[in-house]
């Protein structure tokens, strides 16, 4: 008989799991991100020296503890709501837009430039309806000029969303140049085009960004185009086999998915700042592709993770001020509960199969 | 027996979720013997096969090689053991000669030395009748080269257990018995063969014993000697199954669809169809013949509007206006928009004829989704179709919700053909429709092929089993490389005469010309 070399056993393996019934896979997420936030109070332990449970009080003071408070949190919600609402459909066609952050900042530039420039000449009433339309179109160019690209010769959205960006920071950074004749770059806030205030300074804008919900919803899950954005993004082949044009569904899907961006653009200048910076939109356009990925492109689902991403953050940036610490804090926090989340979608769909003690093998 | 043990598997179980692609199977094979291992698709012989060559690692169990108990974690271990697997599907870098492709990744502690490499690749083909070229490039190989390269291979490294993953698939009746002889050769030098096949004739004609598996179990181990073809297949499906395809003479056939002189290029400008003519008629059977990727897919995708060919043309004539049309530059949409009912049931199955993760509703909607003016889509009529295609085709479901990829091979595939025989076509086209199906659904599919037949539907099958061509189809339409080789009349063909026809190459006709001449000369 020949010598065998030994292999040793592997501890483990991984095993695909059956899919699991929602509530079992939801007790995995909150399971998550309890253990998630557990770690980030052990590490405010060491790190700010604070007790654990004061820790998450803070958080949670930090957004519910006050009507102002609250009130913040809902429309930082409901902005990145907003552009994740924009990116949805494009992703539910795999067609990984990241430009978001660029179409929202392109239609708030065109928002104040309307608003710079007709505000002296025309009643606010037509004055929105303009800034309105001049976002959503703005938006819409920012993202389509990509899926031309793409539909016609193939090239990467990825980069070439990501690249539309910077030229969007740069138109802006070049018109707040030709508004700023003093040259200092900051355009103060404009006296016009401002969004009528309903109840509350912010309940108009909630209250847009809800129904947007609620329509992209439908557009999606109900719509022939919506139908179409699906099979496109599952299979092309099928869609080429059943006859949809699969460049024209890409560049029409990126005209909707940018118009909607210029819409948050236009309701940040219309309802908040009345003004544009190169850093309006603040990160937010990708922030909201985490938004979107989480909750499975279903925008119903997106109002829960845009909340609980602005939770996470708001808390945080509570903690910073009321321990007096770096603002980098919060991203270690934000990081590792989304790091947490991330990561327990594995063991939703994988499971570990531990090997049997030898002995027990052998005793059969 | 008195042979030695060469490799024997105890209770290896493997499970994909909660389902059970292997249980307890208990395997044994001896050296110098060929084992079949039989069993329909999807029971797990291909799982069971990878764990022996380590690609998967068994959930519990043990396989122990020469009496002596190992794990196997990787393909390496696996050719540590002397185990070697060949694959359906093969891996060859293409840019590289057979020696260089054998001799890619072995590890002997050598110097590179090509010519030494040649020289053994050849003494090791010589020893068994291989028919093969060291220094021939793969790219320039046909399948059955390319198959005997990966052979060759697995011998190189010194493998005396051979697993095979249904060989024969790709290959042409006479390229099949060369590569039975070669096997039988092995096995005279003692080297234990196990070969993975669902074709009856090849277990008879090829195996020592056959270990039949049915749905991830091993049933029984049996003499090939002892056994005939119909105790197999109830072993394989566990009930008696009639074995015989309905084949009623063609009535009212009329021409349907005239296909003349179809030419295409693809994308690296080599021809793909060379100038293609035939006729299908209403009411029969075209069956298609030939070696995968010789033309099927162009040529059915050139008739349902996929891709354009460059010259030739597609003449419908529509039985209710009476008119012709050429559909050759029309794209599905526009094909639709002339009141042409073509349906056709792709190859690609999940990628291309359906959706795999929409449920079983809104895969019936791809046809229709677009009927009506309304923006919204209307899921009441294709949840009907739905219904009643899972009642009438028997589709075991959960419910109409389920996404298809959760399907088996089989529901898939009566949902797809549901969907397309519901448009009421009067050309069904239909590729490769039974491949990875079990046996009952796939007698069901040629029973629906044959009903539309006699609705008067002039329907094309391409197939792969000769042996069912021959038994379905009224005419049989033989490619090789993107050329008609021949048609043939069904009932007075034999699949010799089929295999023979999807070989021939135009140079090969050539020689044959030349052949005829020479004798003629002497």
């Amino acid at each position: 008989m020949k010598m065998r070399e030994k292999t040793h056993e592997l501890p483990f393996h991984v095993v695909k799991r059956d899919t699991m019934p929602f509530w079992k896979s939801m007790t995995i997420r909150i399971v998550a991100v309890v253990a998630a936030l557990l770690l980030c109070s052990v590490l405010s332990v060491f790190m700010i020296n604070a007790n654990p449970f004061e820790f998450i009080e803070t958080m949670i003071d930090g957004v519910l503890g006050s009507s102002r408070r609250l009130w913040k949190f809902a429309k930082d919600a409901s902005i990145l709501l907003c552009i994740a609402l924009a990116v949805t459909p494009a992703f539910r066609m795999r067609f990984w837009n990241i430009g978001a952050e660029g179409q929202t900042l392109i239609g708030a530039l065109a928002s104040v430039g309307v608003a710079y420039y007709l505000g002296d000449h025309v009643p606010n009433g037509p004055l929105l309806i303009l800034m309105f339309v001049a976002s959503i179109l703005a938006g819409a160019i920012w993202g389509c000029v990509p899926a031309i690209f793409k539909a016609k010769w193939n090239t990467n959205e990825t980069l070439f969303t990501l690249m539309m960006n910077y030229v969007a920071s740069g138109l802006v950074a070049y018109f707040l140049l030709l508004w700023t004749p003093s040259g200092s770059s900051v355009l103060g806030a404009l006296s016009v085009g401002h969004l009528p205030v309903i109840g509350h300074e912010y309940l108009l804008l909630i209250v847009a960004v809800l129904v947007l919900t609620a329509i992209v919803y439908i557009y999606l899950h109900y719509t022939k185009q919506g139908y179409e954005i699906s099979v496109v993004g599952e299979s092309e082949n099928t869609a080429r086999y059943i006859g949809i044009g699969v460049g024209k569904v890409i560049i029409r899907t990126m005209i909707v998915s940018g118009a909607i961006c210029g819409l948050a653009g236009f309701l940040i200048v219309g309802a908040l700042d009345h003004s544009v910076t190169t850093t309006t939109v603040g990160g937010m356009g990708f922030t909201a592709i985490m938004v979107s990925w989480l909750a499975k492109f279903n925008p119903l689902v997106m109002i829960g993770t845009s909340a609980f991403i602005t939770f996470m953050q708001q808390g945080s940036a509570q903690i910073t001020t009321r321990f007096n610490i770096d603002s980098a804090f919060p991203d270690i926090v934000v990081g590792i509960v989304l790091f947490f989340i991330i990561g327990c979608e594995f063991f939703i769909s994988y499971s570990l199969k531990f090997r049997e003690s030898k002995k027990k093998g052998e005793k059969e | 027996m008195s042979k030695p043990v060469a490799l024997e598997l105890k209770n290896v179980s493997k499970y994909f979720g909660s389902l059970a692609a292997n249980k307890n199977v208990d395997l044994t094979v001896y050296r110098g013997e060929i084992l079949a291992i039989l069993g329909e698709n999807g029971c797990g012989k291909t799982t069971l096969m990878n764990m022996i060559a380590g690609i998967y690692y068994p959930d519990s169990g043990s396989i122990s090689v020469d009496g002596q108990e190992v794990v196997i974690r990787s393909p390496k271990d696996a050719f540590r053991h002397g185990i070697g697997m060949i694959h359906q599907h093969f891996k060859l870098v293409d840019l590289f000669t057979a020696a260089e492709n054998i001799v890619l990744g072995v590890k002997n502690g050598q110097r590179y030395n090509i010519k030494e490499v040649n020289r053994k690749v050849q003494e090791l083909a010589d020893k068994y009748g291989f028919n093969v070229d060291p220094k021939k490039k793969i790219y320039e190989m046909s399948v059955s080269e390319k198959q005997t390269v990966e052979i060759l291979k697995v011998l190189y490294r010194g493998a005396d257990i051979l697993i095979l993953d249904e060989p024969s698939a790709v290959l042409t009746p006479q390229e099949t018995d060369k590569l039975f002889d070669v096997l039988r050769r092995m096995r005279e030098d003692g080297k234990s063969i196990l070969i993975i096949t669902h074709k009856l004739h090849e277990v008879l004609s090829i195996s020592d014993r056959v270990a039949v598996l049915r749905k991830g179990e091993h049933i029984a181990t049996v003499d090939t000697a002892t056994t005939t073809a119909s105790a197999l297949t109830e072993m394989m499906v566990g009930k008696k199954v009639e074995l015989n395809i309905k084949r009623p003479e063609p009535k009212n056939t009329c021409d349907r669809l005239e296909v003349q002189g179809l030419n295409m290029v693809d994308a690296e400008g080599i021809k793909v169809l060379d100038n293609i003519s035939f006729t299908a008629r209403a009411g029969e059977i075209l069956g298609i013949a030939g070696i995968a990727g010789s033309g099927q897919r162009e040529l059915l995708e050139s008739i349902a509007g996929l891709c354009h060919p460059v010259t030739g043309k597609i003449i419908y004539h529509n039985p209710k206006t009476g008119e012709s049309e050429d559909l050759r530059d029309k794209d599905p949409v526009a094909i639709r928009e002339l009141g042409v009912r073509l349906s056709f049931v792709p190859e690609d199955r999940l990628g291309m004829g359906l959706v795999g993760n929409m449920d079983i509703v809104d895969n019936m909607m791809l046809r229709s989704y677009r009927k009506g003016h309304s923006i919204f889509v209307d899921r009441k009529k294709p949840g009907d179709l739905a219904k009643k295609i899972v009642e009438e085709l028997e589709v075991a479901t959960p419910s109409t919700k389920t996404p298809v990829r959760r399907l088996s091979g089989g529901n898939v595939q009566k949902v797809l053909v549901g969907r397309e025989i519901a448009a009421s076509p009067t050309v069904l086209m239909a590729a490769y429709p039974v491949r990875g199906l079990d046996i009952n659904s796939s007698y069901t599919i040629y029973d629906l092929l044959t009903e539309q037949k006699e609705k008067g539907v002039s329907v094309i099958f391409v197939g792969e089993d000769l042996d069912v061509l021959v038994e379905l189809c009224d005419r049989i339409l033989v490619v090789c490389a993107g050329r008609i080789t021949g048609i043939l009349d069904g009932r007075n063909t034999t699949k010799e005469e089929i295999g023979l026809l999807m070989t021939k190459t135009e140079t090969s006709a050539e020689t044959e010309k030349k052949e005829v001449t020479d004798n003629e000369n002497a």
